[in-house]
């Protein structure tokens, strides 16, 4: 396996653009820094309400990233609690009307649908897996959080967060690849 | 007759919930070491390493582990010369609360399935209460994160699907949860009973330690059969794929009926959590 010659290092900056996605392969480790958005499943069922009541959404979705996470609660002092990503597939719904509007990069753990993975082939958007389970290391990436929607929802409000050099790996990139099912192929034996 | 006040019980469970999401079980922490030089994947190194930096950050600056602190499984063994001057139940449920509030942990539970409000104390906790010889109390605690719990199944197979049935369905429910119980996983296989205890006997195999074969040695070498098969599927550390997708499985077997066999297969994701007092 020569996996080391084909996979790289990125450091991305939001708001994310068509060109800094496009040439990005699945398996490319990326390092993101700047703002942030986090929603979870009943955030996501407000976006899509408040899109469908002709509003605007609680943040400039255009070039923005989604951190599918509900952080436990911080200590004081702490910006805030452990906060690895959360199982994807429960966004798929809602994703692709986001990913339409302009959304760029998802932030979750987990396999994504179909619908999901076109729109991001589409509208050019990518989904990012992070290492679920790695919540207090990720949350010592995070430099500032606050609420900025939805704070009846608790550990699923709607947050704004800075990060630095955020890890994570391109699972399913602009052109309709899939991580999830090249690395098995890659690495299953019969 | 020794009494035990529920004071004891609320202390005990209140720490116990703190501790198993702050400090990660010694045998798990050295899979994650083994699996930064036993995995291939260059990926997969790279995640064990991050899951080896994670327990340290969260042992150093007593943080959860995971941000999912799970539903509160508390698992009871009570002496039948021990009295409890008060209830168990009650006494539990609030020790969980207390823990969770004071341990700065997730609370994750709502009220009805349906009518989705938080309780905001991450009570009640899921419990299981045995009856054992003796005058000690055993409180076991594992809080079980739902992103590997919603990949559990549950089979009853007619008793002629023998041991092949039962290999076939535990890969099968391995590899449609794929990446999403955040493998690398450990597998807890209950075999027989009927079709509540089967799920009993799966989550009760979660709480072995890494390494801990089961007593039979037919069940045993399947445990280790069925590891090395779920290995070769090449999910891999978070499904990047990768030689190392579970770090371990245990089976748990219960006497059935003449007309069944069920099978439960409970995921665990790595960071399965478990600590316990004997008062």
């Amino acid at each position: 396996m020569n996996e080391k010659s084909v996979k790289k290092t990125v450091k991305l900056t939001t708001p994310l653009k068509n060109e800094d996605l496009v040439n990005l392969k699945i398996g490319d480790k990326i390092l993101l820094t700047g703002i942030i958005y986090t929603g979870r499943d009943a955030a996501h069922q407000k976006f899509i309400d408040t899109l469908n009541r002709g509003e605007k959404l609680p943040f400039e979705i255009e070039g923005s990233v989604i951190y599918y996470v509900g952080p436990a609660p911080a200590k004081p002092g702490e910006v805030i609690g452990s906060a690895g990503p959360t199982t994807s597939y429960r966004m798929d719904k809602f994703a692709p009307e986001l990913i339409k509007l302009g959304l760029k990069g998802m932030i979750g753990k987990g396999k994504r649908s179909k619908e999901v993975i076109e729109a991001c082939k589409k509208y050019k958007s990518v989904y990012f897996g992070a290492t679920g389970g790695a919540a207090a290391l990720i949350a010592s990436r995070i430099k500032s959080s606050k609420i900025i929607a939805y704070e009846d929802l608790g550990p699923e409000a709607v947050r704004e967060m800075y990060v630095e050099d955020f890890p994570m790996i391109v699972v399913n990139n602009t052109s309709g690849e899939d991580l999830y099912e090249e690395g098995k192929r890659k690495w299953k034996e019969l | 007759m020794r009494i035990i006040e529920t004071s004891k019980i609320v202390e005990e469970v209140e720490k116990l919930c703190i501790n198993s999401n702050y400090y990660l079980g010694e045998d798990i922490i050295f899979k994650y070491k083994e699996g930064i030089t036993k995995e291939e994947s260059e990926t997969g190194k790279e995640i064990f390493e991050q899951l080896y930096e994670n327990a340290k950050i969260a042992k150093d600056f007593k943080k959860p582990i995971c941000q999912d602190t799970g539903m509160a499984v508390v698992f009871v063994e009570l002496g039948e010369e021990v009295h409890i001057n008060g209830n168990l139940e009650t006494a539990i449920n609030e020790g969980v609360a207390k823990g969770y509030k004071k341990g700065y942990l997730r609370k994750s539970i709502v009220k009805d399935p349906l009518f989705r409000e938080n309780t905001n104390d991450n009570t009640p906790a899921v419990i299981h209460i045995s009856i054992v010889k003796g005058d000690k109390l055993k409180i076991v605690v594992a809080p079980k994160g739902f992103g590997s719990e919603n990949m559990s199944q549950i089979k009853m197979f007619p008793p002629a699907a023998g041991v092949e049935g039962i290999k076939e369905f535990v890969l099968k429910v391995v590899e449609e949860a794929g990446p999403n119980p955040c493998p690398p996983i450990i597998v807890g296989v209950g075999i027989g009973g009927n079709f509540e205890h089967s799920a009993l006997l799966a989550k009760k195999a979660l709480l072995r330690n890494i390494g801990d074969r089961n007593k039979n040695s037919y069940y045993s070498e399947l445990e280790i059969e069925l590891l090395e098969k779920i290995n070769r599927l090449g999910i891999g550390p978070q499904g990047f794929g990768g030689k190392i997708t579970a770090l371990d499985l245990f089976i748990e077997t219960y006497p059935t009926h003449i007309a069944g066999m069920p099978v439960a297969v409970n995921i665990g994701c790595h960071v399965n959590r478990h600590k316990e007092v004997l008062i």
